[in-house]
């Protein structure tokens, strides 16, 4: 394994790890909040029961994602020197305000984990709402850093070094919006799939359960609109790559030849030596529509730059295939739900829906992944786009497969060991009856109300 | 006093706010590792609930420290993450270790119980590597301050030795590793008397003189250690070594510090408890300051000065003005922060096990 491989592996690793847990500290609060909110309007102890028990599981997710996220700042100079001592001064400014957000985030977190009998319970509500906003907001900031990344901005390079560095230009770029938009959205509709997946298939052994019933409605509440509006995210996003990074979208469509009214590809396998798309079903001029708004628009190939400047075809556009099945599954039963929502039908009661939505549990955080992978190995060989390859950004330092390896083995462990505590929280999860409680107020203290260990 | 210079007085501060409070916490853990005698469980559960609402905040002024370096001084921190990259990830493996372990031990437990044994193991995870992760710190800190860390490095297919290891593995770069873990199990000790109030729980006079057992301990130490530190730069760091001797300002600076430390140790032995936690975290601030004082100009010796780092003044207007946006809605959430765990008269902790 060459250094540079290593090293690329190594951040590929470290992000796919962290964007989980970044992911659900962005929506997870929001969901905290919602429970907590809705016990003390309607002071039923199982909204308090399901605050508490996010609580606890957001605890975990939340100080696992502030070290490994501690850890891609750290490896942004232990990796990638050439790439901070060039980009520092122009994108260290979203940086700097997500360490402003991150902050925030982690001391509100503090205070709503650990202030349930400190605080009145209107100050612990707000901590809770300034948790969801500064994690909202230090995921967009970083979001901010990486679009500049695919659309540099705010400086003028003379001789290889950048002047006239315009920090806030930079933040401007023209991939911002679109990345954090769909980002923004991804972390509502992954991990509130995730949520109501978990519920619907305990749900399905037991429908009756209105601990289960609630914590679905709430999970749905966030995931199902940031799901439908996930699609209008997606072709603003495509729309952009279609203008600023074209092989982004050669490589993610598979269009190796510069055509107008291009095809839409649907599936197949990418045969880079051929340079065509086997096994693939193609639909006439959906391409150019979806990309220009316009069926005879030209879309450039991957023909438009030599093949040395083509990122890893196959890899990018089966994660982009893979990203909008995905997505689309998820839009759909979001409409289905808010069909039989609008209906005001009982969900927990509709078998197919609870399968529907227990097989979308994992498909939100997969779509993320591969998504990321999409954005990341679309741009390569660039590690700023046009600007900077990334195998003049590497360091120096070889032997870099060893701290691959250390990370990888580290975030497996890790994983592994999440993943075991939060099943068992789950399986704590209280069995209450519909007929009981429901409709007890919190602190009677009666078993099954809800408060129990 | 340029902007430049400004920014990097405004990194050692979040560096010197990570110190007093970050460094406690891992000097909590290690009096977790080192909990001992009749009230041990005690010590431990005091220690969690006292680290437990706060630590993950306190963490944050090393992530603010280096994001403002990399933006407001680039070449350095790409320097930085070249040559040191063997001691930061050790260092990055032990907090993220610090960390997890910490969280798993606390809100993994099947029943909310702590005599758990399979959690019990995640409290030693925490405690050792609580141990592990200020001494590795500290040694990056040394190697800086041992001015061997010159640009060589940002070229492809030097030795390796030399240059990915010697700055960092020497006897001085250690020593002042080791000042780390005895400085932050000082601090921790110190604060660690005002936790255990006895009027809060009618046993906490005996916790308390348990922590103060064991800061009089470390604060001698820390004395110890300081001084070794002191004799070790003489081959390794001459320079520091030189400035902290014989610049105008240096023996002023060791007399106040000197004062602190020992107000520090009079106050602990008289029990003035505030007293010994503003004369401790004083002496620590001082001794951090003195090496600011002794490297400046250089940000890294023995060629990379604040000037010669600085990014372009556009992008230090914007950190400045973002840096005092972000006090506005920072420092009185810290200041909310401690007032609802810190403050005086609180009711028990009771976290949501």
């Amino acid at each position: 394994m060459s250094d540079l491989l290593a090293a690329r592996s190594q951040m590929g690793i470290s992000l796919a790890f962290h964007i989980v847990f970044a992911v659900i500290g962005i929506a997870m609060p929001v969901m905290m909040v919602v429970a907590e909110r809705r016990w003390q309007v309607t002071g039923h102890a199982v909204y308090l029961e399901l605050a508490k028990r996010w609580a606890r599981g957001t605890a975990i997710l939340f100080a696992v994602g502030a070290v490994s996220g501690t850890v891609l700042s750290f490896e942004l100079g232990l990796l990638w020197p050439g790439f901070m001592d060039f980009a520092g001064a122009i994108i260290g400014m979203p940086f700097s305000l997500e360490g402003f957000a991150f902050f925030t985030e982690a001391i509100f977190l503090g205070v709503y984990l650990y202030g349930w009998e400190r605080i009145s319970s209107r100050a612990h509500l707000w901590a809770g709402v300034a948790v969801a906003l500064s994690g909202a907001a230090s995921g967009i900031f970083v979001v901010i850093a990486n679009a500049w990344m695919n659309a540099p901005a705010g400086f003028e390079l003379v001789n290889g070094r950048a002047v006239n560095v315009d920090p806030i230009a930079a933040m401007g770029n023209a991939a911002a919006l679109s990345q954090t938009i769909h980002m923004t959205l991804a972390a509502y509709a992954a991990t509130g799939f995730a949520v109501a997946g978990i519920h619907a298939f305990l749900l399905l052994r037991d429908p009756a359960n209105a601990f289960h019933r609630r914590a679905l409605e709430i999970a749905l509440i966030v995931a199902a609109p940031a799901a439908v509006l996930q699609p209008l995210s997606g072709d603003l996003a495509a729309r952009h790559i279609a203008v600023h990074q074209p092989v982004k979208l050669a490589a993610a469509e598979a269009v190796f030849r510069t055509q107008a009214g291009a095809p839409l590809t649907l599936g197949g396998w990418p045969d880079v030596e051929a340079r065509e798309t086997r096994f693939a079903v193609e639909i006439p001029y959906a391409l150019s529509l979806l990309a220009f708004h316009d069926p005879h628009a030209v879309v450039k190939g991957l023909d438009a730059v030599p093949p040395e400047d083509w990122p890893n075809v196959r890899a990018v556009h089966l994660s982009f295939q893979l990203m909008v099945a995905l997505g689309t599954y998820l839009a759909l039963v979001s409409l289905w739900v808010g069909w039989l929502g609008w209906r005001r039908r009982e969900l927990a009661h509709n078998r197919w829906l609870m399968r529907a939505i227990a097989l979308a549990t994992p498909m939100g955080f997969i779509a993320v992944e591969a998504g990321w992978m999409v954005t990341e190995l679309g741009r390569q060989p660039w590690v700023i786009y046009g600007v900077l390859r990334t195998a003049d950004a590497v360091t120096p330092m070889p032997g870099l497969v060893v701290p691959f390896v250390t990370f990888t083995l580290l975030y497996c462990f890790l994983g592994v060991i999440v993943a075991w505590l939060l099943y068992r929280q789950i399986l704590r999860s209280p069995t209450v009856p519909e007929w009981r409680g429901f409709y007890m107020r919190s602190g009677s203290g009666e078993r099954g109300a809800g408060s129990g260990t | 006093m340029t902007l430049a210079d400004v920014l990097a007085v405004i990194i050692f501060v979040a560096l010197n706010a990570y110190a007093l409070l970050g460094g406690a916490d891992f000097g909590g853990g290690v009096w977790d590792l080192f909990a001992s005698g009749p009230r041990k469980e005690r010590q431990r559960e005091l220690i969690a609930d006292a680290i437990g609402p706060v630590w993950e905040a306190n963490h944050v002024w090393l992530i603010l420290a280096l994001v403002l370096l990399f933006t407001c001084f680039p070449p350095a921190f790409a320097r930085l993450g070249t040559l040191l990259h063997i001691p930061l990830s050790l260092v990055l493996i032990g907090i993220v270790l610090r960390g997890s372990a910490f969280t798993f031990w606390r809100y993994g437990g099947s029943g909310g119980s702590h005599a758990d044994l399979a959690q019990r193991r995640w409290g030693v995870v925490f405690a050792v590597a609580s141990l592990i992760t200020p001494l590795l710190l500290g040694t990056t800190a040394g190697a800086i301050a041992s001015g061997g860390l010159p640009s060589g490095g940002a070229v492809k297919g030097e030795a390796f030795y030399p240059t990915y290891v010697a700055p960092w593995l020497n006897l001085f770069a250690l020593s002042v590793g080791v000042f780390a873990l005895v400085a932050f199990a000082f601090l921790a000790a110190v604060y660690l008397t005002l936790e255990a109030d006895p009027a809060e729980s009618g046993v906490g006079g005996e916790l308390q003189e348990d922590f103060r057992l064991r800061a009089l301990a470390s604060g001698v130490a820390l004395f110890v250690v300081a001084a070794s530190a002191l004799v070790l730069s003489r081959g390794r760091a001459p320079l520091v070594r030189d400035a902290l001797i014989f610049a105008s300002w240096a023996v002023p600076l060791h007399v106040v510090t000197g004062a602190a430390a020992l107000a520090a140790l009079i106050a602990l032995w008289f029990r003035r408890w505030r007293l010994a936690r503003v004369a401790a975290g004083v002496q620590v601030s001082l001794i951090l300051w003195g090496w600011a004082l002794s490297q400046k100009p250089y940000i890294l010796r023995p060629d990379l000065t604040i000037a010669d780092a600085t990014a372009p003044p556009a992008t230090l207007r914007l950190a400045l003005a973002a840096l005092a946006v972000g006090a506005v809605v920072l420092l009185p959430s810290l200041f909310y922060l401690f007032r609802v765990f810190k403050g005086r008269d609180q009711a028990p902790l009771v976290g949501p096990r």
